[in-house]
């Protein structure tokens, strides 16, 4: 099947406004301006569209809570993507831009947003060429200004370079760095959606999902809950890594299951070695043993294993990998990436780090996997934001799933 | 230095944004491409700018890893070596690039001209291993390819056009 979101892999230049046009580009835009915006929402209420940063929120809902009165409101567009095995958003801006741009224009429309940024990771050089030409060309032709396309609805959008924070990709956060204070979360309530940038009604949505947008309103909300499950409907973009055959970013319906991806889609595991284990949420989510394969890849389908989708970045592990040092990878970058502001996930992520460390060169002891499981379960539930759960995750998720590994590295000492 | 060479951008800047403050990672990106890194002066200037407290830029320039607070060669070369990139050799690549240059990680080459740095992912995971060198990405490599890159930059630094894409990027989007 063609590609809905990575249109670019068949459509040459779709980056370019006159070739994205010619391939129904802006038509959603277009029939969104007659349409009134509870009726805009109302569609995307029904298709089911989720929330593709990782959290999975209803995205019509997202959109229904913003107070429909007059007054200053933002979108804010989330491309910061720092999460280790993560890359979709940058192919979705490289390739893609004006889908996002529209998909943007139209949640904008909805809330009665006149100015919307995007928040691009720093390092995303050739995402950021591609956008900003993709801006030039809106501006010049009447997409992006006042009275877009003749209409009573006028819309600027500007990028916003990060410079190198995972936490930036946190809602919250992110919007303190573009007020220009520390990337820090703040405590919710207040909810974006009530005071958010500048204080404002403000909707912070995910590259991707903003791609979904104008799918939705062309082809209706009907068509897109065709593909998926009740619970996880239309295209998800699957960033695969580690040891596959061919890595990449797959756009799949989501019910096809990982061993799909990983076998048929991507070539298995090089070397025809065996999967130790995956994780399907880059090192946030927890790990998931082989027997995970058949699982479906949606909202829903990792439940039973006590992992979840999150952003849908598979790094997949073969045999020979040891889970320890795996996990040690893991938590240099949460301890890296904690932003300092909630004690449990500052210290905690600090005193994992020194003890994994210790444990995966060879000299740690049996009470060390006991210290380690301990912090790990005492950050959990502390910290105002993700940040905090994501850390536990791999230390926890490998423990349990892969206790030989640990066993190995300590038996020496006791 | 910035407030008269970039005053179009940053009367653009201020343009663009409900608040003024908004503007500090931008002004931060040009100011460290100007002074090569954030030294005293560049943090400043920024401040100045903003009409902020010197204290306040210091601790945003703290927060993000691609900020420098100490002075760094003509050419950063980060290389991830974080988990997926990890599975593919990335650490290997580290060990490699470290050696080749005769610097370890965080270490400067006496000519200042590289400085070897490891970062966390860097969205690139699929064409590991990979660096970015002054935020441009070399991906799929190896150490053949370091070494013509580093040659290439060799050869780039004689001609003292040191780019900057970030900074590029904003002052052509507002031109
Ligand atoms: C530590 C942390 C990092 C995050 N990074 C990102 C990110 O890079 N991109 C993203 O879209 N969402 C990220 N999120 C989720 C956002 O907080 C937010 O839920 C999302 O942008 C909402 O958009 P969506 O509903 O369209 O998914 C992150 C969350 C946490 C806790
Ligand atoms: S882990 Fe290296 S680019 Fe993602």
């Amino acid at each position: 099947m063609a590609h809905l979101l990575l249109r670019h892999r068949e459509i040459e230049n779709i980056k370019k406004l006159d070739v994205y046009r010619a391939h129904g580009g802006y038509e959603a835009l277009k029939k969104v301006l007659s349409m009134a915006p509870a009726e805009v929402i109302q569609v995307v209420m029904e298709s089911n569209l989720r929330g593709r940063g990782g959290a999975g929120f209803p995205t019509g809902l997202k959109w229904n809570f913003i107070p429909k009165v007059a007054g200053d409101k933002y979108v804010v567009v989330n491309t910061d993507e720092s999460e280790t095995g993560t890359f979709k958003d940058r192919e979705l801006m490289e390739g893609n831009p004006h889908q996002v741009i529209e998909g943007t224009l139209i949640a904008a429309y909805a809330i009665g947003a006149k100015l919307t940024f995007n928040y691009m990771r720093g390092e995303y050089m050739d995402a950021a060429y591609a956008f900003e030409e993709a801006l030039k060309e809106c501006y010049a032709n009447n997409l992006l200004g006042p009275n877009i396309l003749g209409s009573e609805f006028s819309c600027d959008m500007y990028p916003h370079y990060g410079a190198g924070a995972y936490i930036c990709g946190e809602e919250t956060a992110l919007l303190e760095s573009l007020h220009g204070n520390l990337g820090q979360p703040w405590s919710k309530p207040p909810f974006p959606a009530v005071e958010g940038l500048y204080r404002k009604p403000t909707v912070v949505n995910n590259t991707e999902t903003l791609a979904n947008v104008p799918l939705i309103i062309q082809n209706g909300a009907e068509w897109y809950k065709s593909m998926g499950t009740p619970g996880s409907t239309g295209p998800k973009i699957v960033c695969l890594s580690g040891h596959v055959v061919k890595p990449g970013n797959y756009e799949i319906i989501m019910g096809m299951t990982y061993r799909e991806l990983i076998y048929d889609l991507a070539g298995g595991i090089p070397g025809g070695k065996k999967v130790k284990g995956f994780l399907p949420s880059g090192g946030s989510g927890p790990v998931v043993k082989e027997e995970a394969l058949d699982a479906p890849i949606s909202y829903e389908g990792l439940d039973k294993f006590g992992s979840a989708m999150g952003s849908a970045s598979v790094i997949v592990m073969d045999e020979t990998v040891d889970m320890v040092w795996a996990a040690k990878k893991a938590t240099h970058f949460f301890k890296h990436e904690s932003c300092g502001k909630c004690t449990p996930c500052r210290e905690g992520t600090f005193w994992l780090d020194k003890v994994i460390h210790k444990v995966d060169s060879g000299r740690g002891t049996a009470n060390d996997i006991k210290v380690l499981n301990s912090v790990a379960e005492q950050i959990g539930g502390k910290c105002l934001c993700a940040l905090g759960e994501f850390a536990k995750n791999p230390i926890l998720s490998t423990i349990k799933h892969f206790p030989q590994d640990y066993q190995a590295k300590v038996r020496a000492n006791g | 230095m910035i407030r008269e060479k970039y005053a179009d951008v940053i009367q653009e800047l201020f343009r663009r944004y409900p608040e003024r403050k908004s503007a500090i990672l931008p002004l931060m990106h040009i100011a460290q491409h100007e002074y090569g890194y954030m030294s005293e002066e560049a943090m400043q200037e920024v401040a100045d700018i903003l009409g902020l407290n010197p204290t306040h830029v210091k601790s945003i320039a703290g927060f993000y890893t691609l900020f420098y607070e100490e002075p760094v060669g003509k050419y950063v070369l980060e290389i991830c070596n974080d988990l997926a990139c990890a599975l593919r050799g990335a650490d290997e690549f580290v060990a490699m690039a470290s050696n080749k240059l005769g610097v370890p990680v965080e270490g400067t080459t006496p000519d200042g001209l590289f400085t070897l740095k490891t970062v966390m992912c860097l969205g690139a995971c699929d064409r590991a291993p990979m660096l970015q060198c002054n935020l441009r990405f070399h991906e799929h490599l190896n150490e053949e390819k370091f070494t013509a890159l580093l040659d290439h930059l060799h050869q780039e630094a004689s001609s003292d056009q040191v780019e900057s894409a970030v900074v590029e990027k904003i002052v052509s989007y507002i031109n």
